[in-house]
């Protein structure tokens, strides 16, 4: 991502078709680095409110001051740059890629999981902004009937902070993590929804629609605001891997559930295997409503993610489900986090976990369940299934419970595909690859009918792909 | 910090050899040098380090004869036996060999002193050579810099001891701090069994306890610990067990958790050959404000072993256990089985229950799993027996009791089980409601 490299030089495609559009500014760079100046940089590029400027500030002074979590996690975080790193690119200066110099693999990919022409250029980092307009706008016209605001989190902050202010960083403090800290100083992109009292979304709202330079960026910010009796789902990523360079993506996603609300978020993660992805998200659920985290994850260096939600009123539920495949040098440290703070609070916990070649899949889960709760209920299980011989898979849940008449429980299991299936499949004429990602899917596939249909089908063509080469 | 315990004893025999004297300043600098532990460290996570005191303790002195003679007559748990050795405060109040049947098959059944005399190279080769790697290597160096009680037992290769060897450890006099020792090695195709049992004088006497058991298990060999703990809950306890297991062994281990205001247990086993099968059960009563904190860790560095983990809390009061348990599957272990359980009864809504089971596998051909539940007694149960006429309390008292007993049959024995099963019900049964 040099300073040099122009657009214009490395795309040549018809604007016409598709109807791309252009940044008009290239003026955006906050070169880099990370210290004050950069932050206020960020801040006044965005024309953010001084409030907002203090923020970022404080959140920069938490971040220096946390140490890395190299304690308890994966030691390849001291391998993170934070001085070769560009906090913020506008649009305008995303790095240029000629098609050319996108790695073979991630082409073949593209063909074979039949993503259209247009989108393989954006998702390989060639173009730098794919806007569907005509689906999006349409989308946004019905939505802004029902009174649904969806935007990008500058324009929610500054549009609409009687909304969106009361919440943002509420759910997960500055504080919270050091790569939080980090996202709250330097967060651009991602999406503010607010879904007024009662609305229940037919579709799914996808960040996919509104895919442009900042949406995909390293920083973004997620806040999702469901009012009393509303329902809402909501998907991010995509299955097609997501070319890219910079090397660290640190998102916040924050989900308020009110009374009765139901949000369900799905994510489906394949960045290129160089990137860390640190990210924090989080629910809070309030009377009786539903925070439901759906979480796949495929691509990455490492991944340290652990969606949580705070059971806040009473009958409040949560769920995660969680799919995490880690091939050659990847490590998918994954897991899930349920506190209950009221009585009658339920939450489940499912993940399953694939570890092939010399990839390493991890599971860590905290359930908190403190005094004077009645009635709670949770119920964990994660099963990882071990391919080579040379996979690995841990699993570290830590379960605090008090009060009257809570139960918890926790299995894991951990195994191999039986030599069984794949000889029973293999006699039946299929070929021992075929058999193993048969096995595969078979092992997540009741969780993979929690995902929508493209993207289960999407998921299944991807495992098949993971699965090649890994037997024999 | 107190002074008392930083100072390091003068020897632990009359001429003690350079190589002790080597280990025990090595030790000596390990526990002055190390931090105490900080809620920081993964290995104290939900341990409540900040009530941890070992201030105000002193190296214990030696009891009257009177005292020790009392405490003889009280040592009563298990009577059929192969060897007995009673400890109080740190001194030895009575020694029972082993019989000459024994003897002449070359077993050696020892207190640590006289086997640093009479078997030099024997304790050169094992004597303070393993710790546990779970956060207390502070503790161990502790123990090891002021070690004076302990007994130790040889088996050597093809013989059967029937009898459990049995060691007493009794604290008596005031702010008394202890360092028993338990060191086992059974030879190839050996089988023995070893009772260890922590019991206070009275329930007033304070007293620090740190503890050190080292099990060797040689190739075949069955080796079976039972361990009895029932301090005053004025006492707080560390015990550092260890186990190496060798090829086709068997272990068991058996432990049964009453007493202290907070003890601290570690057990660490490493199986180094194939096709060993160890078992680890235990079973905790913890009330009050009791705290309990479990740290175990199976290590399979051979393939074709089975290792099972089953640790049941019941709480009560205030009371926290901590169960943190990690099966780690090295690279090659392959066709290793293994498993760990942890229940957790809660009987107050104020008691809590923290459970951190673990699994780390760098082999694919493996039956891993663990699970932890943490729940009130079974309501549905409970309606089942009361709509037979059985009282709510006694109906309560049965499944409590029911859900110790799978752990308290594993020792094997019906006197220690029915003794266990009394110290149980002194602590418990009134509180049931």
């Amino acid at each position: 991502m040099s300073d040099t490299a122009i657009q214009d030089e490395a795309i040549k495609v018809d604007t016409e078709k598709g109807n791309f559009k252009y940044p008009e500014n290239y003026a955006y760079d906050a070169g880099v680095g990370l210290n004050e100046e950069t932050i206020r940089y960020i801040s006044k590029v965005k024309n953010e409110e001084p409030w907002l400027l203090e923020f970022r500030l404080k959140a920069l002074e938490t971040f220096k001051k946390k140490p890395m979590p190299t304690k308890w996690a994966d030691e390849d975080l001291n391998n993170i740059d934070f001085d070769k790193i560009r906090y913020y690119l506008s649009k305008g200066q995303m790095p240029a890629r000629s098609w050319d110099e996108v790695p073979d693999d991630v082409k073949q990919t593209f063909e074979r999981l039949g993503i259209p022409e247009q989108e393989r250029k954006f998702l390989a980092g060639v173009e730098a902004q794919f806007d569907s307009e005509a689906s999006y706008s349409r989308m946004k016209e019905d939505l802004e009937k029902e009174g649904v605001i969806f935007v990008g989190s500058t324009e929610g902050l500054a549009k609409y902070p009687e909304i969106f202010r009361p919440y943002f960083g509420k759910v997960i403090p500055t504080a919270d993590n050091k790569f939080s800290a980090l996202n709250s100083a330097t967060f651009s992109g991602g999406s503010f929804i607010y879904v007024p009292k009662g609305v229940k979304l037919k579709q799914p709202l996808q960040a996919y629609f509104r895919i442009n330079a900042e949406n995909f960026g390293q920083f973004e910010r997620t806040l999702i605001i469901a009012d009393e009796g509303s329902e809402i789902t909501y998907m991010e990523g995509c299955t097609a891997p997501k070319f890219e360079t910079a090397t660290l993506h640190s998102a916040v996603v924050e989900l308020v559930a009110l009374k009765g609300a139901k949000i369900q978020y799905i994510t489906v993660q394949n960045w290129s295997s160089n990137v860390f992805n640190l990210v924090t998200k989080r629910g809070m659920a309030d009377e009786n409503a539903e925070v439901k985290w759906i979480d796949c994850n495929i691509g990455s260096r490492l991944t340290m993610k652990y969606p949580g939600v705070v059971l806040k009123g009473k009958g409040a539920r949560g769920e995660v489900l969680s799919i995490a495949l880690a091939n050659d040098g990847q490590h998918q440290d994954t897991g899930a986090k349920m506190m209950h703070l009221a009585d009658n609070t339920t939450s489940n916990i499912i993940s399953k976990s694939i570890s092939i070649g010399t990839g390493r899949s991890t599971y860590r889960g905290q359930v908190h369940m403190p005094k004077h709760l009645k009635n709670c209920k949770n119920n964990t299980e994660c099963d990882a299934l071990l391919i080579n011989t040379n996979s690995r898979t841990d699993t570290y849940p830590a379960i605090t419970t008090r009060g009257e008449n809570n139960t918890v429980q926790h299995e894991a299991s951990v195994s191999k595909v039986s030599a069984e299936q794949i000889f029973y499949m293999m006699q039946r004429g299929l070929s021992e690859a075929e058999a193993m990602s048969l096995a595969v899917n078979g092992f997540v596939n009741d969780l993979m009918k929690a995902f929508p249909m493209e993207y289960s089908v999407e998921l299944k063509r991807l495992i098949d792909m993971e699965m090649e080469g890994s037997v024999g | 910090m107190n002074t008392t315990l930083e100072t390091p004893t003068a020897s632990i025999t009359a001429n003690e050899p350079t190589w002790l004297a080597n280990r025990r300043q090595t030790a000596h600098e390990l526990f002055t040098s190390l931090e105490m532990p900080s809620l920081k460290d993964e290995f104290w996570r939900f341990a409540s380090v900040g009530r941890l005191n070992i201030d105000n303790f002193n190296p214990a002195k030696t009891p009257t004869g009177e005292k020790l003679a009392e405490i003889v007559d009280r040592s009563t748990i298990v009577s059929e036996r192969a060897g007995r050795s009673i400890f109080v405060d740190d001194a030895l109040a009575e020694f029972e060999g082993l019989n000459e049947e024994l003897i002449a098959q070359g077993v050696i059944y020892l207190p640590v002193e006289a086997a640093i005399q009479e078997h030099p190279e024997l304790m050169e080769k094992y004597f303070l050579q393993e710790s546990t790697e779970l956060g207390s290597q502070k503790f161990f160096g502790l123990h090891a810099s002021l070690v004076r009680a302990g007994s130790v037992l040889y088996v050597p290769k093809g013989v059967e001891i029937k009898q459990p060897i049995v060691n007493y450890y009794w604290t008596s006099g005031e702010r008394s701090a202890v360092f028993p020792h338990t060191l086992v090695i059974a030879e190839d195709n050996t089988q023995a069994s070893i009772v260890d049992i922590f019991f206070s004088d009275t329930a007033e006497n304070e007293a620090l306890n740190v503890a050190v058991s080292n099990i060797h298990a040689g190739n075949g060999a069955k080796v079976f610990r039972k361990v009895v703990q029932d301090w005053n809950e004025k006492t707080v306890s560390f015990q550092l067990d260890t186990t190496v297991a060798g090829r086709d062994s068997d272990v068991k281990n058996v432990a049964v958790n009453i007493g202290s205001e907070r003890a601290r247990f570690e057990n660490q086993i490493r199986i180094e050959g194939a096709g060993a099968h160890v078992k680890l059960y235990s079973l905790t009563v913890a009330e009050e404000s009791q705290e309990f904190d479990q740290r175990t860790f199976q290590t399979h560095n051979a393939p074709n072993a089975v290792s099972d983990l089953l640790y049941k809390n019941a709480l009560l009061d205030k009371s926290r256990t901590i169960f943190s348990g990690l099966i780690k599957v090295a690279e090659g272990a392959q066709q290793t089985d293994a498993y760990q359980t942890n229940r957790n009864l809660l009987l107050d809504p104020t008691a809590e229950a923290n459970a951190l089971p673990g699994l780390e596998i760098l082999a694919n051909d493996v039956k891993c799993s663990h699970g932890a539940t943490t729940g009130n007694v079974d309501e549905n149960e409970l309606f089942y027996m009361m709509s037979r006429g059985i009282s709510k309390r006694t109906a309560m008292q049965l499944m409590v009791f029911g859900f110790f007993e799978e752990v308290i049959e594993k020792v094997e024995n019906d006197e220690l089980a029915e003794n266990l099963r009394q110290l149980i019900r002194n602590k418990f049964e009134s509180k049931i409601k």
